[in-house]
């Protein structure tokens, strides 16, 4: 009421242009790294060291932040994306986000990737309240809001992978005798602990063979071989793209032919099936929710088509069958989304209330149907999965979307 | 007489007696100023580059442990990197789970790691240099899977590693956490330089270089090499451990790919950089080891690793004996210039 008054009266003077700014600039209020014209937001990413193959999801954010700043930015504020290397290397994390926060001012930090690195700068985010958003993990401990209210995972988190899987196998084999391959650290096991979770009481019986493998590992075939020898009759695959392939390849070789579940991070066409045998992976099953650049399926979807043009336009030289480079793009556009939401308060606090203030937003690059939610109490923006079986040629999506969400 | 400035870097090099008493005056000179710009420093800069400068002394304690069992002793390590993640792990449960005072953490994982070491150089005595190279390399690359072992993991929070609390100064203290963890560091180190350049100098120490420059002569003289290779190893673990503690206790968290084979790749170029059996080079390495990285990749970010490698040869190119040596090398070109001038001077 005050406001329109005394917006009226000053209409009538003669400075009014001059005047009338005032008031509406005294609304806008700024956090750390904004101004009129940019908003800096902060990334570490895996250029150098032993996760570099992860290093392109970091570099399609900055081809996505450019291509949005060329569409005139985010409510007329460009982005300024900062990216740091950390080698995956935790110390060097806490480094180059010191920097960030610290010496750069960033308003948020985005994104940044793997587990371990992300654990180091958890309590120091928290501590500073700088928002540390949608970080690029699957693990299960992000989504935390009581205990640590400015930190936010994005995608779906392996332990609801695996919690999903269980529910499969008591529905198909409900007296299956299960064997588990998994990579011996925190993905793996967190796989490994949604599963027998979901499982239940019935996980003592059912789960027969946990065998972990180690990245330096030549082969996996001793686990499977194992595995067959033992009489189980459901395979849980939950290897990076090599081992996956190793073990389809070599279950098919010695005539084994279980319930085979892979785990979203093997289901590359390109990276895990072809060389596994594409004839050997009928009938895997897998969760996917995101649309697989490799593939056809998504040809003429709308989606795939607008990413295709942005990573032609502005990240030519990305590989376009690494799903990677479909995940930088999707979270990016939450984290403007968000940016949007905020309007002329961009605030560290505004950030975080617009962050958990998401409702059924959807990405281009989730499968159809997937919605992004999120609340003062729920940071798990993805939810949605949606199982799969592959017919020998490309992944058949079936059965509905679904929910797997653990709190960590 | 003027000395060639060749052979003065020869003869600073074996420093006769004499030489050492006259050139003590400087020496303690520089190190007082030294101590002083350090001191000063977190009062000038911002609370981030205190903590890289925090990093960089952590480091440089690091390097000299793994200094005085490489540069001194002339044993290899590839594996140091388990060493200073023992120490930052222990003082990491510590803090964690004993509840223990920070500073008291150190003498822990000091006492920890030299009896690791003290262990670990008792089958290293049969392996000469390159076998010595691979056995501790095993070690390195053993240490991050031993971390995430499962039945350790009530211990060391398995991958997810431990997150500790940063120290407060005490009260009273008008210093931020960083300004007074800096001042905590820079304590610790004068103290551990102190004893390094004390036991360099001491009989034990010549023992240690003689060892170095000739095992067989070392034993004809008397000298027990086999207890004196092996003191030092836990010696040089004992730097490196409660370099880890510290580390752990500035980056606030500890977990197992924190310690890989990389880690101690680092220290080694860090040792090379700064030069080898020099104690204050150590700290060229430290500088060496966390600025060189951030250059390279602002110079490059696609080919950061390729503008590391080209800074990296150009460093060894430049002072192949690493910064002590060229430090080594101008104060004698100054030292023989001054000589030149007071002769030319009298004439």
């Amino acid at each position: 009421m005050k406001r329109i008054t005394r917006r009226s009266i000053l209409a009538a003077a003669p400075s009014a242009l001059v005047l009338t700014a005032v008031p509406a600039r005294a609304e806008k209020q700024y956090g750390p790294g904004v101004s009129d014209t940019e908003i800096k937001i902060g990334n570490t990413g895996p250029y150098s060291g032993p996760a570099s193959s992860y290093g392109t999801i970091p570099k399609s954010m900055a081809a996505y932040y450019k291509m949005v700043n060329d569409q005139g930015g985010v409510n007329g504020r460009k982005i300024n994306f900062m990216s740091y290397d950390d080698a995956y290397s935790p110390p060097k994390t806490v480094e180059q986000v010191r920097r960030l926060v610290e010496q750069d001012g960033v308003l948020l930090v985005a994104a940044s990737l793997g587990t371990p690195t992300n654990s180091a700068i958890w309590n120091y985010m928290n501590q500073k309240k700088v928002p540390q958003l949608f970080v690029s993990t699957g693990a299960t401990k992000w989504d935390d809001p009581k205990h640590h209210p400015w930190t936010m995972g994005w995608q779906p988190n392996y332990q609801s992978e695996g919690r999903v899987y269980a529910a499969y196998i008591v529905e198909h084999k409900p007296d299956g005798k299960i064997g588990v391959l998994y990579q011996n650290d925190d993905f793996g096991k967190d796989y490994l602990k949604g599963l027998k979770d979901g499982l239940g009481d019935k996980a003592k019986s059912m789960v027969v063979i946990e065998a972990a493998y180690e990245t330096t590992d030549p082969t996996v075939d001793s686990q499977i071989i194992g595995m067959k020898a033992a009489g189980c009759d459901v395979f849980v695959n939950t290897g990076i793209p090599k081992f996956a392939a190793q073990a389809i390849r070599k279950a098919a070789e010695i005539e084994w032919k279980p319930l085979h579940i892979l785990s979203s991070v093997g289901t590359s066409v390109a990276a895990t099936l072809k060389p596994a045998g594409l004839e050997n992976a009928k009938d895997l099953v897998t969760d996917f929710y995101i649309k697989d650049p490799t593939d056809p399926q998504w040809q003429d979807d709308q989606g795939y088509k607008d990413w295709l043009a942005f990573m032609d336009k502005y990240y030519p030289e990305g590989d376009k069958t690494d799903a990677g480079n479909v995940y930088g793009p999707s979270v990016s556009q939450t984290v403007v989304q968000v940016l949007k939401q905020c309007g002329d308060e961009l605030t560290r606090d505004n950030v975080m209330r617009q962050a958990a203030n998401l409702h059924d937003f959807t990405v281009p690059m989730l499968l159809p149907g997937i919605k992004i939610n999120t609340s003062p109490s729920d940071f798990a923006p993805v939810k949605q999965i949606q199982m799969a079986r592959f017919d020998g040629e490309r992944w058949r999506l079936f059965g509905p979307l679904i929910s797997g969400s653990v709190t960590g | 007489m003027t000395i060639p400035p060749q052979e003065t870097a020869v003869l600073t090099r074996e420093r006769p007696r004499g030489a050492a008493v006259a050139r003590a005056g400087p020496r303690h000179l520089t190190i007082g100023v030294a101590i002083v710009v350090a001191l000063l420093l977190p009062l000038l800069t911002t609370s981030f580059v205190t903590f890289q400068l925090t990093l960089v002394m952590i480091y440089g304690l690091a390097i000299l442990g793994l200094n005085l069992l490489t540069g001194f002793n002339g044993q290899f390590s590839l594996g140091h990197s388990a060493f200073y993640g023992i120490g930052a792990y222990t003082a990491a449960i510590l803090m964690d789970q004993g509840e223990l005072a920070y500073y008291w953490t150190l003498p822990c994982a000091g006492v920890l790691c030299f009896a690791v070491g003290f262990l670990f150089g008792l089958p290293a005595l049969r392996l000469q240099g390159l076998y010595l190279a691979l056995a501790t390399f095993a070690l390195a690359t053993a240490m991050p899977q031993i971390l995430k072992f499962h039945p350790l993991e009530p211990l060391t929070g398995g991958v997810q590693g431990i997150a500790i609390l940063k120290p407060d100064p005490p009260p009273g203290v008008p210093l931020s956490a960083d300004q007074w963890l800096y001042y905590f560091t820079l304590a610790v180190l004068l103290v551990m330089f102190g004893g390094a350049a004390n036991l360099v100098k001491s009989r034990t120490g010549r023992a240690i270089m003689a060892i170095r420059d000739h095992p067989l002569a070392a034993a004809a003289m008397g000298i027990n090499t086999a207890l004196y290779k092996t003191l030092t190893f836990g010696v040089s673990a004992l730097y490196t451990g409660v370099a880890g503690a510290l580390g752990a206790i500035a980056v606030q968290f500890v977990a197992p790919d924190s310690f890989t084979f990389l880690l101690s790749v680092s220290l080694l170029v860090g040792l090379v950089i700064g030069g080898v059996a020099s104690i204050p080079g150590c700290l060229v390495g430290g500088l060496f080891v966390l600025f060189v990285p951030n250059i390279a990749e602002s110079i490059s970010r696609g080919l950061a690793g390729a503008v590391y490698g080209v800074i990296l040869l150009l460093v060894i190119y430049v002072m192949p004996s690493g910064a002590a040596g060229l430090a080594r090398i101008l104060t004698a070109r100054l030292a023989s210039i001054r000589s030149i001038r007071t002769e030319g001077r009298s004439t």
